[in-house]
C-alpha cells in the first residue's frame, strides 16, 4: 500500500495531475468518515475533507516518503476539523434536515453544549444518538475517540496524528470514554 | 462511582486499552466480582465502546474525487518551473550565470552610445569625425567609439573603431586597423581582449623577475 502510494506521490511531484486523483480515490472514504464523525455534518465534512486533500496536494513536496501517508493526511484533516469546531462558524445549511430524522434540522443540533430535551433524545435512533453524543465531546477528546474507536488506529499512530505524547492520548481517550459512558448511560 | 478506588478505575482504563499486565488483570477481575458499582461502570464502558464502534461507515459522495480535483489550485506551470529548478540546481546556476554575463556585456555595449575617442595631441574633431590633419603626426594608439576616423596626416599606432567607419584617407597609418560595429563582434572583441590581457599577465610575469 505504502509503496503504491509513494509511487503516485512521485508521479504527482513530477507534474502528473491525474495521479493525485488516484490518491484521493484511495483515501476519500476514510477521510470523509473521520471528518463526518468529528463534525457531525455531511456538508461540512465534505468541505473539510476536500480542503484537507487540497492542502496535502499543495504541500506534497514537504511529505517525507519514509513515513505513512495516511498518518500525514489524517493529521491535516483532524487539525482542520478542530479549527472548524473552534470557530463554530455556522456556514452550513441550518435548514438541512439531519439524516434519518424527521423534523430535526441543524438548528436543533448547532449548539453542541446545550443538551437536547429528553423526549427528543428518546426519539433518536441509536446511531444518531451516538453521533450526537460524540459531537458533544470537547474537540480534543473527540479527535482521540474518533481515531481510536471509529478508525480503530493504534495508539502510537494516533499520537503521531495528533502530535501528542502517548500518555496524553491515553488520558484523552479515557476521559472521552468516561464522558460518553455518562452521556449514553440512559440508552 | 466515588466509592470505587482510583486504582481500579485506572486498571479498567488500561485493560480497555489492552495494556494491563496479567497480574493486575486478575486483581481487577477479582474486584469486579465483589463491587457492583465497579461492575456497572465496566459494563457501561464496554457498551459505550461497542456503540461507538457500531457506527456505520459512511462513504464519501459519488462526485467527491471530481469535486476535489476541481478545487485544487491551478498554478501547475509555476510549480513545475520551481520543481525543475529544484531538481537541476547546477543547470539553473549555469543558466543564471550566462544570463547575467551577457546582460553585463550588453549593458556595457549600450552604455557607450556616446561619441568618445582617445585623447591625443594634434587631433581635430569635425562633428563626430576624428581627423588627423594634413602635415600632423599622431603618436600612439587610437580608439574611437560611435564616431568616424579620417587620416590626412600620419598616425603611428593601432586604430580601433567601434560603431564607426574608417573613411578613405590619404594619410599614413603604421599599425592595425580594426572596425567593430555589431554586437557579436563587440562581444568577440571583449572576449579577445580579456584573453589577451590574461595571456599578457602570464607572459609578463617571468619577465618581471
Amino acid at each position: 500500500m505504502d509503496a503504491l502510494v509513494n509511487k503516485r506521490i512521485s508521479k504527482v511531484l513530477k507534474g502528473d495531475h491525474q495521479a493525485f486523483a488516484e490518491i484521493v480515490e484511495l483515501y476519500q472514504h476514510q477521510l470523509f468518515h473521520i471528518c463526518y464523525r468529528m463534525l457531525g455534518n455531511r456538508h461540512e465534512a465534505e468541505d473539510i475533507a476536500q480542503e484537507a486533500f487540497t492542502r496535502a496536494y499543495v504541500n506534497l513536496h514537504t511529505f517525507d516518503q519514509q513515513r505513512k501517508f495516511s498518518t500525514w493526511l489524517y493529521r491535516i484533516a483532524t487539525n482542520l476539523c478542530i479549527d472548524r469546531i473552534r470557530k463554530k462558524k455556522p456556514d452550513y445549511h441550518l435548514d438541512a434536515e439531519v439524516r434519518g430524522t424527521e423534523g430535526l434540522t441543524m438548528y436543533s443540533s448547532i449548539a453542541n453544549d446545550d443538551q437536547l430535551p429528553e423526549e427528543e433524545l428518546m426519539r433518536m435512533e441509536v446511531q444518531e444518538r451516538v453521533q450526537y453524543e460524540i459531537s458533544r465531546l470537547p474537540d480534543k477528546y473527540r479527535a482521540a475517540i474518533v481515531l481510536k474507536y471509529i478508525e480503530e488506529l493504534p495508539l502510537a499512530e494516533i499520537s503521531e496524528i495528533l502530535d501528542l505524547p502517548l500518555g496524553t492520548v491515553k488520558t484523552r481517550i479515557h476521559r472521552g470514554r468516561e464522558a460518553l459512558r455518562k452521556q449514553l448511560s440512559n440508552l | 462511582m466515588t466509592t470505587c478506588p482510583e486504582k481500579i478505575i485506572r486498571f479498567m482504563d488500561d485493560y480497555l486499552d489492552g495494556d494491563l499486565d496479567p497480574k493486575d488483570e486478575a486483581v481487577l477481575k477479582g474486584y469486579l466480582e465483589s463491587c457492583s458499582d465497579c461492575r456497572k461502570i465496566y459494563h457501561e464502558l464496554t457498551k459505550t465502546i461497542a456503540l461507538v464502534q457500531s457506527a456505520s461507515h459512511i462513504k464519501a459522495p459519488g462526485d467527491f474525487v471530481q469535486k476535489t480535483m476541481q478545487r485544487l489550485p491551478k498554478e501547475r506551470k509555476r510549480g513545475s518551473a520551481k520543481r525543475w529548478f529544484r531538481q537541476h540546481p547546477f543547470i539553473a546556476a549555469a543558466a543564471l550565470f550566462v544570463l547575467m554575463m551577457s546582460a553585463a556585456l550588453f549593458t556595457s555595449f549600450n552604455e557607450d552610445q556616446q561619441f568618445a575617442f582617445t585623447k591625443q595631441p594634434n587631433l581635430q574633431v569635425e562633428g563626430e569625425t576624428v581627423v588627423v590633419p594634413e602635415g600632423m603626426v599622431v603618436n600612439g594608439d587610437l580608439t574611437i567609439r560611435n564616431g568616424d576616423l579620417r587620416v590626412e596626416g600620419e598616425l603611428n599606432g593601432d586604430v580601433t573603431i567601434v560603431n564607426g567607419q574608417f573613411m578613405a584617407s590619404s594619410g599614413v597609418i603604421t599599425g592595425e586597423i580594426e572596425e567593430i560595429d555589431q554586437i557579436f563582434e563587440w562581444l568577440w572583441y571583449q572576449i579577445k581582449e580579456i584573453s589577451k590581457d590574461a595571456a599578457a599577465i602570464f607572459t609578463a610575469d617571468p619577465a618581471d623577475k
